[in-house]
C-alpha cells in the first residue's frame, strides 16, 4: 500500500451537501412564480427586461472576472439572482438597454468593485434600481397597465383613494414586474422558508414593524385611514414591493446582519423606514431606499448586537 | 418532555449502521507493539524497562512521569526491542517502547485487591492512578487528576458521557449494550470519592437500547440517573454534555469542577471498574474500524500498542484504497498518511473513506449566510473568526471570543462556501494561547 496517496487536511472531514450555488439557484427557483406571473400580467415586454437583466448581469460578472484573470464565478448563480431580481424590480415598459445598463452598474460598480461576491455592502439588484430611478426617472416610474399608463395602487392610495385588495393580492394591477402578486412571491418565500435558506426573522420584523408603524401615522395622511383600519393596512400590505422587498432582498445573506439579535434590530429598522419613506416621503414607495439604507447600518447593527459565547451567558 | 440539549450543533450522517450491530471482537496482535510515552496530556511517562528486557503482559513498562501523567503497561508478553522515536496518530513522532510479541500472552500476576466496600478513598484513587487511566475519549487527560479536584466536597455531579455523537463511532455503544454493568459499577467507584455527588448518564436518545439497559441497572439506586440527550452533535462535548445534563455552563477558562462537575466517558469508566475492582491496569480499549472502504467493519477489543494496519486487517482490510483514513472521528480526528501507528489509549477508531468530502470541494467566498452562526455551539460569529485569523488579526481575534472556540467543526460542516473556518480558526486560537502563556 503507497502511503502517499491518503489525503490530509484538518477536521472536520465530512461537509455537509449545500453549497452556495444550491443556495442561489433554490433563490432562483422561488422567483420563478412572481417572474411567471410578472410576464402573464404584463407580456412580453416584461421577459424582454428580465431577460435583458438577467443575461447582462451574468455577462458582466463574465467579462469582468475573465478581464482582471480572476476565477469565473458565474456557475455559482448569485449573478443570476442580481439580474433577476433587478429586472422584477423594473416596470415591463422599461426599455431593455436601461435594464441591462441597469445590470451593469449592480453587477460591476456594486459588486465587483467592492470585492466581488460576499464584500457589497448593499443589495446588488436594489443599488441599481435606485441608481436607475435617479437617473431614468420617468421612465422607471412610469406604469402601463392594459396600454393604459396610470398611478399604482400604492400612489392612488396615498392621494386617499380606494383599491381593490383582492386584485392586489393577486397580482393584476401596474407596479414593477415581479412585485404585483402577492400570492406568487409568497409561494416562492414559503419554498425557501421549508428549505431552511431564509427564515422569519428579517422579514417577520420587518412586516409586523412596518404594520405597527403605518396603524398608528396612517390616520395622520391624506388617507384618512382609521388607527389600524384593517383595509388600509392590508392595501399597504400588498401593493408596492413590501412583500418582494421583505421575502427576497432584505433576507439577502450579504447585505443582512450575521447576529441573530442584529436581524431583529435590521427588521424593526426596516419597518420604521418604509413606513416613514411611503406616508411622508415624495413617492408612494419607499422599500427600496429603506433596505439599501439599512444595508448601510449593518456594521454598526453588527457591532452593537455580537452575541455572548457559551459560558459567558449565552448558552441560553 | 424537551429532551436535554445545547443551543447551536449540526446533525450529520451518523454512519453507525455500519458497525452498531457487531459485537465487540478480541483481537490478538501478531507484530511488535508500540507503546509511544505520551499517549496523554501532561508529562511524559519514563520507560522502566531496557531493550532486550522480556515482559509479561500487564507489567508495567514505563512509569509516571509527574503527578500530570500516567504510567504505561505492555499488553503482550514478549521482548522489548527497541526505545526509539516512532509514528503516531496523531501524526507526531513520539519516543516509544517498541515490544517484539512472542505470542504467548503471559500475564503478571496481578496482586489481590480489596473489596471496593473496605478501600479508602486514597486506595481508589491510587488504584486509578497507577492502573494508568487517561480520559479515553480523545483529550487523555490523566484520570486520577481529573478526579482529585481541589474540593471534592463541592462536586455534585459525576456525569458519564455517553452521548458518543461523533459519527462512524460505536464502541461505546457497543461497550453499554454488552457490559453495561461495568459502566455502571465503575460510575459507583467514582461517588464513593465524592460523597455529595449524584451520578449522571448522559445518552443521546439515538440508543434507546442503551438507555433502557442502564435505567434498569440504575433504578434502584437514587444517586444514579440516565438521562436521554437530544442527538446532535457535539452533544458529547464537555461543556455541552454538561450544560444539558445539569443546565450548568463553563467557559474556555473554567474547568467543570469550577461547576461541581466531572465528566467522564464510557471506557475511562469501565476502565476504572477494571482497575479498581479486578486489579487490572489500562491496558486495551474497544476501537471501532468502519468508513466505507472498509471491508467488514467492526468493533474490537483492542490492545495498546497494536499495529493499526494490522487492526485493519481484522476487519477484512480495505475494499479499495481509501482516498481518506482518519483516527478517531470524522469530525474531530485526525487524517492519517500511514497506518504504521500504533493504537493508543486515546483511539476510539479507524476509518477509511474512498472518497475525501473535503478535497471535493473549492472554497469560496463567504456570502454571510449565517449557518456557521446558528451551528456553533460556543455562540460564536465562526465566519468572522476566520477572517480576522486570515488577517493575523489577533486582537479582534481575541475580542470576539475566537478562544471560547472548541474546534468542534460544526462550522467547517456547514459553510456552504466550503471555507475552512475550524482550521483558520484553530491555528490562530494555538497562537494566541501561546501568547496569552508568554505575557
Amino acid at each position: 500500500m503507497s502511503e502517499n496517496n491518503f489525503k490530509l487536511s484538518s477536521s472536520p472531514h465530512i461537509r455537509d451537501k449545500v453549497t452556495s450555488g444550491n443556495i442561489m439557484l433554490m433563490v432562483v427557483i422561488a422567483l420563478l412564480p412572481a417572474s411567471a406571473f410578472g410576464v402573464y400580467n404584463f407580456g412580453i415586454p416584461a421577459l424582454i427586461v428580465l431577460i435583458s437583466t438577467t443575461v447582462s448581469a451574468v455577462l458582466t460578472e463574465y467579462v469582468y472576472e475573465k478581464l482582471m484573470h480572476k476565477k469565473v464565478t458565474i456557475n455559482d448563480w448569485s449573478a443570476v439572482v442580481t439580474g433577476l431580481l433587478l429586472g422584477l424590480n423594473m416596470p415591463a415598459s422599461a426599455p431593455w438597454w436601461m435594464g441591462a445598463l441597469g445590470s451593469v452598474f449592480a453587477i460591476l460598480i456594486i459588486k465587483q468593485l467592492f470585492g466581488g461576491l460576499g464584500q457589497n455592502f448593499m443589495n446588488p439588484a436594489l443599488g441599481a434600481r435606485c441608481f436607475l430611478l435617479i437617473s431614468f426617472a420617468g421612465p422607471m416610474t412610469r406604469f402601463v397597465y392594459d396600454g393604459v399608463t396610470g398611478p399604482t395602487p400604492l400612489a392612488v392610495l396615498k392621494d386617499g383613494g380606494s383599491v381593490d385588495s383582492m386584485k392586489m393580492l393577486i397580482g393584476t394591477i401596474p407596479g414593477t414586474i415581479g412585485e404585483t402578486s402577492v400570492i406568487a412571491i409568497i409561494i416562492g418565500a414559503i419554498f425557501l422558508i421549508l428549505l431552511g435558506i431564509i427564515d422569519l426573522r428579517i422579514p417577520g420584523t420587518y412586516i409586523v414593524t412596518f404594520v405597527i408603524f403605518i396603524g398608528i401615522f396612517g390616520p395622520f395622511t391624506k388617507a384618512h385611514a382609521g388607527f389600524f383600519d384593517p383595509q388600509y393596512i392590508t392595501a399597504q400590505l400588498c401593493g408596492g414591493g413590501l412583500m418582494l422587498g421583505a421575502w427576497f432582498m432584505a433576507t439577502d445573506y450579504v447585505t443582512s446582519p450575521i447576529t441573530k439579535k442584529g436581524q431583529y434590530v435590521y427588521g424593526i429598522l426596516l419597518g420604521v423606514l418604509t413606513g416613514l419613506f411611503r406616508l411622508f416621503g415624495g413617492s408612494a414607495e419607499g422599500v427600496s431606499y429603506a433596505i439599501i439604507i439599512s444595508n448601510l447600518l449593518v456594521p454598526l447593527i453588527e457591532r452593537v448586537t455580537l452575541p455572548k459565547p457559551f459560558g459567558k451567558g449565552g448558552e441560553k | 418532555m424537551a429532551l436535554l440539549t445545547f443551543k447551536g450543533g449540526i446533525h450529520p450522517d451518523d454512519g453507525k449502521s455500519l458497525a452498531k450491530d457487531k459485537a465487540i471482537v478480541d483481537v490478538k496482535p501478531k507484530g511488535d507493539l508500540v507503546y509511544p510515552v505520551s499517549q496523554h496530556i501532561g508529562a511524559p511517562a519514563n520507560p522502566i524497562v531496557a531493550v532486550g528486557d522480556q515482559v509479561l503482559k500487564g507489567q508495567m513498562i514505563a512509569e509516571a512521569g509527574g503527578f500530570v501523567s500516567a504510567p504505561i503497561y505492555a499488553s503482550v508478553s514478549g521482548t522489548v526491542k527497541a526505545i526509539a522515536p516512532h509514528l503516531n496518530p496523531t501524526g507526531g513522532t513520539v519516543n516509544s517502547i517498541v515490544i517484539e510479541n512472542d505470542g504467548e500472552y503471559k500475564e503478571v500476576e496481578y496482586p489481590a485487591v480489596k473489596p471496593v466496600d473496605e478501600m479508602s478513598k486514597e486506595d481508589i484513587l491510587n488504584a486509578i492512578g497507577n492502573a494508568g487511566i487517561v480520559g479515553m475519549g480523545g483529550a487523555g487527560f490523566p484520570t486520577r487528576v481529573k478526579l482529585s479536584p481541589k474540593e471534592p466536597d463541592k462536586i455534585d455531579y459525576i456525569i458519564a458521557n455517553c452521548a458518543e455523537c461523533e459519527p462512524y463511532i460505536t464502541a461505546d455503544y457497543r461497550t453499554m449494550i454488552e457490559t453495561p454493568e461495568k459502566l455502571v459499577e465503575g460510575m459507583k467507584i467514582v461517588l464513593k470519592l465524592f460523597d455529595n455527588a449524584k451520578g449522571l448518564f448522559g445518552v443521546e436518545d439515538n440508543k434507546p437500547d442503551c438507555i433502557a439497559k442502564l435505567k434498569e441497572l440504575t433504578k434502584d439506586d437514587p444517586r444514579l440517573e440516565v438521562l436521554p440527550l437530544k442527538t446532535k452533535y457535539p452533544q458529547g462535548g464537555e461543556r455541552q454534555l454538561i450544560y444539558a445534563t445539569t443546565g450548568r455552563a463553563i467557559n474556555s477558562a473554567m474547568l467543570p469542577a469550577d461547576a461541581g462537575c466531572v465528566v467522564d466517558n464510557v471506557a475511562t469508566l469501565v476502565s476504572i471498574y477494571q482497575a479498581v475492582a479486578e486489579g487490572k491496569p489500562s491496558m486495551e480499549r474497544v476501537v471501532t474500524v468502519s468508513g466505507d472502504a472498509v471491508n467488514e467493519p467492526g468493533n474490537f477489543r483492542v490492545p495498546f500498542g497494536m499495529n493499526q494496519a494490522e487492526l485493519v486487517e481484522a476487519a477484512g482490510g480495505f475494499k479499495t484504497e481509501p482516498e481518506k483514513l482518519i483516527s478517531g472521528g470524522p469530525m474531530m480526528g485526525f487524517a492519517m498518511f500511514s497506518l504504521d501507528v500504533p493504537v493508543t489509549k486515546t483511539s476510539s477508531s479507524i476509518l477509511g473513506f474512498t472518497k475525501d468530502e473535503v478535497a471535493k470541494y473549492e472554497p469560496t467566498a463567504c456570502i454571510n449566510c449565517g449557518r456557521c452562526v446558528d451551528a456553533c455551539p460556543s455562540r460564536l460569529i465562526p465566519s468572522r473568526l476566520a477572517d480576522y485569523a486570515e488577517h493575523h488579526n489577533e486582537e479582534a481575534f481575541t475580542k470576539h471570543e475566537g478562544l471560547e472556540c472548541m474546534e468542534c467543526g460544526s462550522c467547517s460542516f456547514v459553510c456552504p462556501a466550503k471555507r475552512q473556518l475550524k482550521q483558520a480558526i484553530g491555528s490562530m486560537r494555538k497562537i494566541a494561547l501561546a501568547n496569552r502563556k508568554k505575557k
